[in-house]
């Protein structure tokens, strides 16, 4: 070797190895570019993720916030208990359509006795008013009808366009044109809230009211949509675990490899990419014609989304599954334990974490899901809250994506700051629901 | 083991449940169809659950046809109670749900709704006619005794008088109840009051062939439709500034700061206009009530006696606030549904 190298004249390089010949240049050229790509890539995504954020922040925020107005109210006998013996059947008999000159006779009142200078008729000045507040007295009274003849100090919302005044949405400019609602209106709205009657504060409401409809964006709210989407997680995971948990275990460690299993294996994954549409056409075929089961129901949804969350589930189980490696099995059939003993003493657990992920990720697809529930009835407007499980899950509710697709069709624009605040407590959900699936990773993945 | 006795007993309980819903019967009123009329149905829906000791009612939209065959899927708890429809039902209709044991209908015409002509509002304004529609939208027109693509691209190539401002119109998608009224009170219109129609007739087209041609709207993008909503006609008037678009009265008359309307024949639409028959696109409203199941749903026949009361489709109730254009027959509407008079019976 020596020798060989020795007899051989040195070979001095041609060149600096500090300097870069052509060919080195184009492949480090090559490689810059490369990186460049990859980068810009990058940012387009982050751009792109940053615009839709500021999007439904900017347009969204304002709906977590609610212009409340309060004023005292005389619930006069003569209206509301005609008879005045105070059976509460008697006073069932008058509908928030009898309400609504008591409250709006109040409203007035209080304006005047602030001594706040305004030229509006009363029509208008009850028109600043939600529709929801007559019923909100109404059912107060119901609750407790000796409150009849007395005078309550209540927090009322105010009409959706008065709110929009607060947030920026309507400007004296747009009041002008706009039918629904007048600059005098926002004049005495603007001096109300100097004077702490009006004023704009977290409204909790958006959270767990109901929807309502077109008429006061003002009250709609998540509530039903949040139950409604939950049940319907229940569902999917009370099902789709065992169901696809089971089956891969099957096909992994116990089914024999054969044209069967494989044919098995190509239509899983093939329906993992099936539109999930066809999941609905499914769903009311056969869980509403043939089954019989009651249309809008969560349980309906939610064994849609199984069918649609089953390959997730099955696919990430086998994967998990196929981690573990082989030695922990022989191990433990080598110490004399079955084969279902070395499953579910040994490899499951070891596989627990991947799976656990595997079904979070799924079910996080299945709660943004719209498609499939559009054909089952739940794209609806609902506003009675489903009872409590099992009974509620055959009760009517909607879902989470349902009720932005069903705000953004409604035609007051104070929808479309409620469909983006929709949005937002969506991807609250999905975040979170992401997070736990990376921290169950982080904590008990293990590496062999 | 107790993962495999837990998913076990989780679908025992899954089984048992599901026959335990078979059973159960509904109490709520359902109620789908038509999206025009599903802001009015929501706002009766809110108003009857606050007033009565009975659930709110569910209602879904999914357009005219959608709730009409839904409805015609049969009797049962399984299906609706109510079709909400921006068009009277067709005889096909009626065929299917009757075979599928539909047999007893009521027909509920509750009110009307304008159709108007809205463009932004920073834009000029326009005076329309039927035939302008016609003679913007049309695929062929009439020329020479002969059929030729339509050449028009700006307005006042239609029409002297109108701007000469880009032809750009946002139409309601053959999935709406609102196309066909579009397409008849409009275009078909416009077709006979423009003389187009006698040209084609001239042509030795029959009467049927020439109101086909009349109706065929032009596809090389002059013309959209739009198979969502109000909302998205909007959104593209929003981001084309020279779109007209078709929307429902009460859709423009909560968008009045965005939008400003077209008159048509030279009559405004307003509500009073549209009652009186004066403008001339509007058209009824109805919904559909399946009577078998009247007395087995609780809530369904006050549900339809409040959505007709004076207090609620009245000229100064909600519905009328929200865009709705009262029936000046409303007592008729509400006696029809007191006496269960049924489709035919009339």
């Amino acid at each position: 070797m020596t020798d060989a190298t020795a007899g051989s004249a040195p070979r001095t390089p041609a060149r600096s190895l500090f300097a870069e010949d052509a060919r080195t240049k184009r492949r480090n050229r090559a490689e810059a570019r490369f990186r460049a790509y990859g980068l810009a890539a990058v940012v387009i995504g982050i751009l792109a993720l940053i615009m839709l954020l500021i999007s439904i922040l900017s347009n969204g925020l304002s709906s977590f916030r609610q212009t409340y107005v309060t004023f005292p109210v005389e619930l006069a006998e003569a209206r509301l208990d005609p008879q005045g013996n105070r059976n509460p059947e008697e006073i069932a008999a008058v509908t928030t359509f009898g309400y609504l000159p008591v409250m709006a006779m109040a409203f007035i009142e209080h304006v005047d006795a602030m001594g706040i200078e305004h030229d509006l008729s009363p029509q208008e000045m009850a028109a600043m008013i939600s529709g929801e507040a007559p019923a909100q007295l109404r059912a107060m009274v119901l609750a407790n009808p000796d409150l009849v003849g007395q005078t309550v100090t209540l927090e009322m919302l105010v009409n959706g366009r008065i709110d929009g005044y607060f947030k920026g949405r309507v400007t004296m400019a747009s009041a002008e044109r706009d039918n629904n609602v007048t600059p005098g209106q926002l004049v005495l709205a603007q001096a109300l809230a100097d004077a702490g009657a009006m004023e704009t504060r977290f409204n909790w409401n958006f959270i767990t009211a109901p929807d309502a409809s077109g008429q006061r964006p003002e009250a709609a709210g998540l509530g039903v949509a949040i139950i409604g989407s939950f049940y319907m997680m229940l569902v999917v995971l009370a099902l789709a675990l065992p169901i696809g948990v089971a089956a891969s275990i099957y096909l992994e460690e116990f089914a024999p490899k054969n044209r069967l299993t494989d044919i098995i294996e190509v239509n899983i994954s093939n329906l993992a990419a099936v539109p999930s549409i066809v999941f609905g056409i499914l769903g009311l075929a056969i869980f509403i014609n043939f089954a019989g089961l009651p249309q809008s129901a969560p349980i309906v949804g939610g064994l849609v989304l199984t069918l649609m969350t089953l390959p997730t589930i099955i696919i990430a189980t086998r994967a998990s599954l196929r981690a573990v490696p082989p030695s922990i099995r022989e191990a433990a059939l080598g110490v004399g334990a079955s084969k279902m003993q070395a499953v579910f003493h040994h490899v499951l657990p070891l596989a627990a974490p991947g799976i656990l992920t595997g079904t979070i990720i799924g079910l996080a697809q299945a709660l943004g899901e719209t498609a499939p529930l559009l054909l089952i009835g739940m794209v609806a407007f609902v506003r009675e809250y489903p009872a409590a499980p099992l009974d509620g899950l055959f009760d009517p509710a909607s879902a989470l994506p349902v009720q932005v697709y069903n705000w953004t069709q409604r035609s007051d624009p104070a929808f479309v700051e409620r469909a983006s605040g929709a949005i937002i407590v969506l991807l609250v959900f999905l975040v979170f629901m992401n997070a736990v699936a990376i921290m169950l990773r982080r904590r008990f993945e293990r590496r062999w | 083991m107790s993962l495999a006795k837990l998913s076990v007993s989780v679908l025992a309980v899954a089984a048992v449940s599901a026959t335990a819903a078979v059973a159960q019967s509904r109490d709520n009123v359902q109620v789908a169809g038509s999206s025009t009329v599903l802001p009015y149905a929501s706002i009766v829906a809110e108003a009857f659950g606050e007033n009565f000791d009975f659930p709110t009612p569910v209602v879904e939209s999914g357009g005219s046809s959608t709730g009409l065959r839904r409805f015609c899927e049969g009797v049962g708890e399984n299906t609706i109670d109510i079709a909400n429809s921006s068009r009277s039902i067709r005889s096909s209709e009626i065929e299917t749900c009757a075979a599928n044991g539909v047999t007893d209908i009521i027909e509920v015409r509750f009110g009307y709704d304008g159709i108007v002509f809205a463009s932004d509002i920073n834009g000029p304004s326009f005076e329309f006619t039927q035939s302008d529609w016609y003679l913007a939208l049309a695929a062929n027109l009439p020329v020479d005794g002969e059929m030729v693509a339509n050449p028009n691209t700006t307005w006042d190539q239609v029409r002297a008088d109108l701007p000469a401002q880009t032809i750009a119109a946002y139409i309601p998608g053959t999935r709406h109840g609102t196309r066909e009224v579009f397409d008849e009170n409009v275009i078909l219109q416009g077709c006979e009051d423009s003389g187009a129609m006698a040209a084609m007739m001239e042509m030795g087209m029959d009467e049927d062939a020439a109101e086909e041609a009349c109706m065929e709207i032009r596809a090389d993008g002059v013309s959209t439709d739009i198979d969502g909503d109000y909302t998205e006609t909007l959104a593209r008037i929003t981001a084309n500034p020279e779109g007209i678009g078709v929307f429902g009265l009460a859709f423009y008359e909560n968008n009045t700061d965005r939008l400003q309307v077209a008159t048509m024949a030279g009559v405004e639409p307003t509500v009073a206009n549209i009652a009186s028959g004066e403008y001339p696109v509007s058209r009824p409203l109805f919904f559909y009530i399946k009577a078998a199941h009247i007395g087995v749903i609780p809530g369904l026949k006050e549900y339809a006696s409040f959505f007709v009361s004076d207090d609620i489709a009245g000229p100064f109730g909600p519905l009328a606030a929200y865009g709705l254009v009262a029936d000046p027959e409303l007592a008729e509407t509400q006696a029809v549904i007191e006496n269960e008079v049924l489709m035919g019976d009339m």
